[in-house]
């Protein structure tokens, strides 16, 4: 079963911190390591003959590698190797060895795979040094010639030739079928707006910069340190594009200095790293340039176009959302821009539309709230926008409007507190001393005022897999091959397994970050908790009954017999809730058993038809 | 960054001997590597002059205050002597960039900086000031943060000092040493104009060593000055526009003297003494400002993306006034701790 | 390439490197010393990832060659705490919440010391101004902001959702 990883450095409370529940405010279990400097990031492990790389970015953004240049490069001294399309290790050839967990339709960028360029800054070469100093000044002197071809990545200039996207992405839906006739009530309503939103490239930029360390032992077995949202996607991306067995790879990310999802897919460090890693038969570290952060997937520059129609109290009659979204011209990028606006408020006569424009750009991908950041902030400006015209409070349309039901499926929300957030909120920023004027406050120079915004977003849950480990001296060990981006997966599962198994946090360790853990997916979506949480509250129910039937089991066990309803765990102790002296401690159970330890594992798999109701 | 050889001077004989050929003086280097790293400077030899003892600020005889070469920005800044008689160069430097660069950066280093250009920065693209002829990208391409005085056809780039600003507007004196002897530049004459040879930012010779800055008396100015910066970031940016404003105020609310000058709008700060001659003999109000103001901004022209700087600047010059006279703040105290 | 000796106090030991001159302090920490607890952000001074404190004052270590700090005392992040007893800014940020990630927090304390050490800020808007060379993607400011004022003694609301605010300002 999962042993303690010594080199992932598991972090744990500090002794004393005691028992927990799950809702009390608890510092991070991680956190000794990072305000001591103690916590490793990708770039930050080492290997012995450990190698630099350092990659050199293409100029243009469309046309062909006529020739690349390396000879001054490779006189620098230090220089190993310069790799470039031309002399890299075999790869594979076909699109599905290059899809990862969260690859949109399409074909992958394949980093030095061939003479295409394919978009701006895109990957050209990677010089390889035993210094960094070294690796950098050399890439510096590599040259490219290029075939220019004529180019196109401006979405304003290119969106009349925008399209349906057809290819589907993992967790993408798209825009429902219109509702009633939009355009015609619209076209004839008392009051309306319309309004056109424009949203520019945004670029993830964790300070982190995107880094993998490969470390080669001596039977060829590489383990990667690797900055990325799930050690399984990059082991399992590696394993493919290289031809490598799951017994080969490792990938490991114990820490990661942000993501927002840029995570959520390799970046081009890692299978460059791993190209030098193959040839040289050497451990290699590549880390990009905070420049080369922008050389990659990113937040999907967007056109929204938002048209609203009320009648004159304020209830919705008509919405129309269309956005078109830049992808590039391998993949299509897809992310759910307009169906929010179907789905929050109350409204008879619903048009939504979404399409792309491919241009030559890296395939957009996922960064926090996509499509949500985009869509909700056109929608709830174009209700702002109302609420003037209408010259109502901002707040009392959105309540007009109010959906008790989803109205887009005629669903329930599976939780909506919103109203709750609107009476809070307005209470606890003086809402009703609002003047309903825009620009009707000052203060000194500064014009000044309140505003309001909803947002939404989906309870997504995938599964998972968790196991666990109770030693003899009643220290707990879960494992799952979660990740943790600064979001504080490390401290929610600790604090879950603790309040669970009613254990001090101090005993608990929940350990991530090692493909070879338990199988977890992706940390994105702000579903991980939702998904490894509950594969950790599962596994902690396995291992509760299996300390039960061994405490019963005990001789003059106290719980003989109890049921598994009538008991608690506590304190380190299994207790009978309505008498909490009639325990026995976990300790004991375990001596008692004549186990060093006990262990259980659970899969987690959503409920799909509970899941489907709402 | 270039293969470089290391050489850390024990005096200015030593330091002027080495630097010959491709050798660069180096004292806080904040800027100097950060452009060795873009690729963009590739000296061979680095010439550490930190021990060459030009780090001290004193008063000189006949008033006036000595500034170090290599005396740090932030020692500047928080100086008793500068603070108490020259809190527009506290206020200018304490705007600039960071605490951790301020405590680096030398004062020689500040006005020998380069300019922060994008395409200057970007050695794919062609700029006359890194490579004479090669062409201006900047004319015609993304122009924010670009020149709207004193540019030409070969480039419009801005000098990114707020210190420089702020000596500009004391009519400070640079003292320089070189193997021929030492000499003085006036300020308005230290930082060029493009024109036809942007690869050349000052007057410096090649190999010359500044020793110190000499600041004229200026206590007139130390109840009524002000250095307002306008960026798109709250900290941290370098100025759109900004604007050192003194004022000398008589008892009778007269202006008796005055210094303007502007930074983020020109290869160099741009004073205008003929513009600052407006405000003498009147009374301090925001008519006599505006009219300064337009002397300032003669023959300004905007490359379309930067249009706006030429209002912008026309209103900060008004408002940089307005704060002068109603107090000096020299920027250590934050915006929200003063009553407005 | 030559290599030049460079001799640094680094948290409080005496260590001799032999590095080219074109190694940054920042880099010879991490790749040589053994110190990876300062972190590179950007490579360029604009993160303040990489802030050190030489001679009790902050720096970007990227900023400066490890040759031009022969003979200087350095402290970084691990070097702020004495033996298993944290300096009073890690208990601080720890008990604040002052992070997410991790990444800019070595940066962010060894600022905090300098700010401190440097005896300018005198109120919580000036601690503001003065910690804007750390940058944290994350959006942990409120909680270094805490962290940086309560052991400075500053009085200051605590990050507490309730305090008194003006209305139609951000009560950050």
């Amino acid at each position: 079963m999962t042993e303690l990883i010594e080199a992932l450095r598991t972090p744990v409370a500090d002794q004393g911190t005691g028992a927990v529940t799950i809702g009390m405010p608890v510092s991070r279990v991680d956190g000794r390591d990072k305000v001591t400097g103690q916590a490793r990031y990708a770039a930050e492990h080492t290997a012995d003959g450990l190698l630099y790389g350092v990659v050199v970015s293409g100029t243009i953004p469309r046309g062909r590698i006529a020739a690349i240049h390396a000879d001054a490069a490779l006189a620098v001294a230090g220089v190993v190797e310069v790799i470039t399309h031309l002399n890299r290790p075999r790869i594979r050839s076909f699109d599905i060895f290059y899809k990862d967990m969260t690859a949109p339709g399409g074909s992958p960028f394949r980093p030095l795979y061939d003479d295409k360029i394919a978009y701006s800054g895109q990957p050209v070469a990677l010089v390889v040094a035993e210094t960094f100093e070294a690796a950098r000044y050399a890439a510096r002197l590599v040259e490219v010639d290029y075939e220019v071809e004529p180019h196109a990545t401006s979405l304003t200039e290119n969106r009349e030739r925008s399209y349906k996207p057809s290819r589907m992405k993992a967790g993408f839906t798209p825009p429902p079928d219109p509702k009633g006739h939009a355009d015609e009530v619209w076209e004839k309503a008392a009051v309306r707006v319309e309004g056109e939103y424009y949203s520019g490239v945004e670029h993830h930029n964790p300070l982190e910069m995107f880094a993998s360390t490969v470390i080669r032992s001596d039977d060829g077995h590489l383990t990667i340190y690797d900055k990325t949202q799930s050690s399984q996607n990059s082991r399992w991306y590696v394993s493919h594009v290289f031809g490598l067995g799951k017994d080969k790879v490792t990938v490991r990310n114990p820490y990661v200095g942000g993501a927002f999802g840029s995570g959520l897919r390799p970046q081009y460090q890692l299978p460059l790293a791993v190209m030098a890693a193959l040839q040289l038969k050497r451990s290699v570290r590549v880390v990009l340039t905070r420049q080369q952060m922008f050389t990659f997937g990113h937040r999907p520059e967007t056109l929204q176009r938002v048209k609203l129609a009320a009648e004159p109290d304020g209830t919705l009659s008509a919405i129309i959302h269309e956005a078109v979204a830049e992808t590039s011209r391998m993949e299509d990028y897809v992310e759910v821009v307009v169906n929010w606006s179907g789905e929050l408020y109350a409204c008879e006569h619903v048009r939504l539309g979404y399409h792309l424009v491919d241009l030559d750009h890296a395939s957009p991908m996922d960064m926090r709230a996509p499509g949500a950041a985009h869509g909700v902030y056109a929608l709830e400006v174009a209700m702002d926008e109302l609420s003037y015209t209408l010259k109502m409070d901002p707040l009392a349309l959105r309540l007009k409007n109010y959906a008790e039901m989803d109205p887009s499926r005629g669903l329930p929300y599976s939780t909506k507190e919103l109203r709750a957030c609107y009476e809070q909120g307005a209470a606890r920023f003086g809402w009703d001393q609002r003047s309903l004027e825009p620009g009707s406050m000052r203060e000194g120079r500064e014009l000044i005022g309140w505003g309001m915004a909803t947002g939404i977003w989906d309870a997504m849950q995938m599964f998972a897999r968790a196991s666990a480990v109770l030693h003899a001296d009643g220290s707990l060990v879960v494992s799952s091959a979660a990740t943790d981006i600064g979001t504080g997966t490390y401290t929610a599962m600790s604090i879950i397994a603790a309040d669970a198994m009613g254990l001090p946090l101090e005993q608990v360790r929940f350990q991530l970050g090692d493909s070879t853990l338990p199988v977890a997916p992706i940390e994105g979506g702000s579903s991980h908790v939702a998904t490894v949480g509950s594969a950790v509250q599962g596994v902690c129910e396995k291992l509760q009954k299996k300390l039960f039937k061994l405490a019963k089991k005990l001789p003059s066990s106290p719980l003989a017999k109890a049921r598994f309803a009538d008991i608690e765990f506590s304190g380190g102790f299994v207790r009978i809730s309505s008498q909490p002296g009639v325990a026995v401690s976990i300790i004991d159970i375990i001596a008692g058993s004549g186990e060093q330890r006990l262990e259980e594992k659970y899969l987690m798999l959503p409920n799909m038809l509970k899941q489907m109701k709402y | 960054m270039n293969p470089i050889a290391y050489f850390r001077a024990a005096d200015a004989a030593e330091a002027l001997a080495h630097a010959s050929g491709g050798a660069r003086f180096i004292a806080g280097g904040t800027n100097l590597l950060d452009l060795m790293k873009e690729f963009v400077m590739r000296p061979a030899a680095l010439i550490d002059i930190n021990n060459l003892s030009l780090a001290e600020i004193a008063p000189l005889a006949g008033g006036g205050l000595r500034l170090g070469a290599t005396a740090r920005n932030a020692d500047t800044a928080y100086h008793p002597l500068v603070r108490e008689s020259y809190p527009l160069l506290t206020a200018a430097i304490l705007a600039g960039a960071s605490p951790q660069i301020r405590n680096m950066a030398s004062n020689g280093g500040n006005l020998l900086q380069r300019t922060r250009c994008h395409y200057f920065y970007d050695i794919g693209t062609p700029c006359n000031k890194r490579l004479p002829g090669s062409g201006c990208s900047a004319v015609g391409g993304l122009t924010r943060q670009h020149a709207i005085l004193g540019g030409s056809p070969q480039c419009i780039a801005t000098h990114p000092s707020d210190m420089c600003v702020a000596l500009a507007a004391l009519g400070a004196i640079v003292h320089a040493r070189s193997a021929a002897g030492e000499r003085q530049i006036a300020f308005a004459d230290f930082h060029r104009l493009p024109d036809d040879r942007p690869e050349q930012d000052t007057t410096l010779a090649s190999g010359e060593l500044i020793t110190h800055i000499e600041l004229p008396p200026a206590s007139q100015f130390a109840a009524h000055s002000a250095y307002l910066k306008i960026r798109d970031r709250a900290s941290y940016a370098f100025a759109l526009v900004s604007v050192a404003a003194m004022l000398d105020i008589g008892d009778d609310g007269v202006v008796r003297e005055a210094r303007l000058a502007l930074g983020g709008v020109a290869h160099k700060p741009w004073r205008l003494p003929a513009a600052e001659a407006l405000l003498v003999g009147h009374p301090a109000d925001a008519a006599h400002f505006a009219a300064a103001a337009d002397a300032l901004l003669v023959g300004a022209q905007g490359q379309g993306e930067n249009n706006f700087k030429i209002p912008l600047a026309r209103r900060a010059v008004v408002r940089a006034l307005e704060q002068a006279v109603a107090g000096t703040h020299d920027n250590t105290r934050s915006e929200r701790d003063r009553a407005d | 390439m030559s290599t030049y000796p460079v001799r640094l106090e680094l948290n409080g030991e005496s260590r001799q490197f032999e590095v080219e001159a074109w190694v940054t302090l920042l880099d010879l920490l991490r790749e040589r010393a053994g110190l990876t607890g300062t972190k590179k952000g950007c490579d360029h001074g604009q993160c303040g990832a990489c802030t050190v404190l030489v001679g009790g004052r902050r720096i970007n270590a990227c900023l400066t060659l490890a040759v031009m700090q022969d003979g200087q005392q350095v402290t970084t992040v691990e070097g702020l705490a004495q033996g298993a007893q944290l300096h009073p800014l890690q208990q601080a940020f720890i008990e604040h919440d002052a992070f997410q990630c991790g990444y800019c927090t070595p940066g962010q304390l060894c600022s905090a010391v300098g700010l401190m050490n440097e005896g300018e800020a005198r109120t919580v808007a000036e601690v503001r101004e003065l910690m804007s060379g750390n940058i944290c993607r994350c959006g942990a400011y409120p909680g270094i902001v805490a962290a940086v004022t309560e052991v400075m003694g500053l009085a200051q609301h605590a990050d507490n959702p309730d305090r008194p605010y003006l209305p139609g300002t951000v009560p950050a």
